[in-house]
């Protein structure tokens, strides 16, 4: 499931912020912020992406570094999302 | 040297902890030294004075004050430009300071141009995206969360005040703050709209007023309050240009005010709709990143915490990136060697 959430992100952050460039796609554990991919726009815009492609709700407290600041938190942290709506649903 | 003094109600809380030698300034040797090169801007661009808009705030006062001290009252033209969303008082602190000055001045009240454009209506309907409630007799102002009390993502909220007086805080979705931003624009475009009418009716330049941490952060409009044909304190810290202003005689009222973006109709300050940090405390993160000073230093002058210090200065280079693109003249795919 981790293989599928991180190809689906890294294809929107490729397309949406680099214009298809995907080749400028950081490593997995780099920061988005710090390599001038998403900005404070780009991170609704994420927000966004999370709760309409993969059907979460983003809480308050979870707009945090560690879960939306590079593709492995992104990933790691809709993996637990979807897991525990599975969980409870 | 002048002693650098605290200058707003919202230092005064942290001025026992704030070690502003740092930023310790020769006023008069400053004052000379802008003067002499607004002088000579002047003569280079062959025009005869200054327009300054004057908002009542402290670097627009500065600022007129030094074009007064460089070129003389008689060449330099203030324009007070009060809107609908304005303070009660702006217009009071503006007309202070030109009055103080012996400037010619005019009022341009550009409420007209900002209905005409459509600029309160668009910016209802983006807050309407995230508030449905929201009527003409609603007030709103746009926050960010504080950098330092929490290590959240600093994602903008509009926070909208009911006719009864009941507040609600509502997260923007990229729409609604786009929008926001975008109509709210207007205000800063008309008005350096109506600058240059002035400018090119009196074959003078217009000055812009932001000072280093505005400067450095982005915090201007591109083509708005960020056009200009010179900016003679882009260069200073806040902290400097008060004390400029007490060297210029700025008026007290204007000095002891405490700084305001008197662009939403909430009040709003700085700090939570842009700067991490009340302004001084700001001025010596900036400050003691840019010139590499040890961050225990940092964090003792001003009560923080080397871990807030951190984060400050990590908001500094995340504001630098994304208005990057602010400072940019117009991006041509080759020079044109010509025009140089």
């Amino acid at each position: 499931m981790h293989d599928q959430i991180r190809n689906e992100l890294r294809e929107f952050i490729g397309d949406n912020y680099l214009f298809g460039d995907h080749d400028r796609l950081p490593e997995d554990e780099a920061s988005l912020l710090e390599e001038g991919i998403v900005d404070s726009t780009g991170i609704l815009e994420l927000i966004e992406f999370l709760e309409d492609h993969f059907g979460i709700v983003v809480g308050e407290s979870e707009t945090v570094f560690e879960n939306l600041g590079s593709v492995g938190g992104l990933t790691r942290f809709v993996a637990s999302k979807t897991l525990a709506g599975q969980t409870v649903g | 040297m002048t002693t650098v003094q605290s200058g707003s109600q919202t230092s005064s809380q942290v001025d026992s902890q704030v070690d502003a030698d740092v930023l310790a300034i020769d006023a008069e040797a400053e004052v000379a030294r802008i003067s002499a090169s607004l002088r000579g801007y002047l003569s280079r661009a062959r025009r005869k004075g200054a327009i300054v808009a004057l908002s009542g705030g402290i670097d627009s006062s500065v600022v007129a004050a030094l074009c007064v001290a460089a070129i003389g009252k008689d060449r330099v033209f203030g324009i007070h430009m009060p809107e609908r969303d304005s303070s009660e008082d702006t217009l009071a602190f503006s007309t202070l300071v030109s009055d103080s000055l012996g400037i010619d001045s005019v009022v341009e009240d550009i409420t007209p141009v900002l209905e005409a454009a459509r600029c309160y209506e668009r910016r209802d309907d983006a807050i309407r995206m995230v508030c449905p409630d929201y009527g003409p007799d609603h007030k709103s102002k746009i926050v960010l969360p504080s950098v330092v009390e929490s290590e959240s993502l600093r994602l903008y909220s509009v926070v909208v005040q009911a006719p009864d007086g009941t507040t609600t805080r509502h997260r923007l979705t990229t729409e609604s703050y786009l929008g926001i931003v975008a109509a709210t624009n207007f205000k800063q475009r008309a008005r350096r709209m109506t600058e240059y009418y002035h400018a090119d009716r009196l074959n003078y330049v217009v000055t812009g007023t932001p000072n280093r941490l505005e400067y450095d952060q982005g915090f201007f409009v591109k083509l708005g309050d960020g056009a200009a044909d010179v900016k003679p304190i882009a260069h200073l810290y806040k902290t400097q240009v008060y004390a400029l202003a007490d060297f210029l005689g700025v008026p007290e009222q204007v000095r002891t005010r405490p700084s305001t973006t008197d662009t939403y109709s909430l009040p709003q300050s700085q700090e939570e709709f842009y700067f991490s940090l009340p302004w001084n405390l700001m001025d010596l993160c900036l400050h003691g990143k840019n010139t590499g000073r040890p961050i225990e230093q940092v964090a003792e002058s001003t009560g923080l915490t080397t871990a807030q210090v951190e984060r400050v200065y990590g908001d500094i280079d995340q504001k630098r990136k994304t208005t990057a693109y602010l400072h940019l003249p117009p991006q041509l795919v080759e020079p044109v060697q010509e025009i140089g």
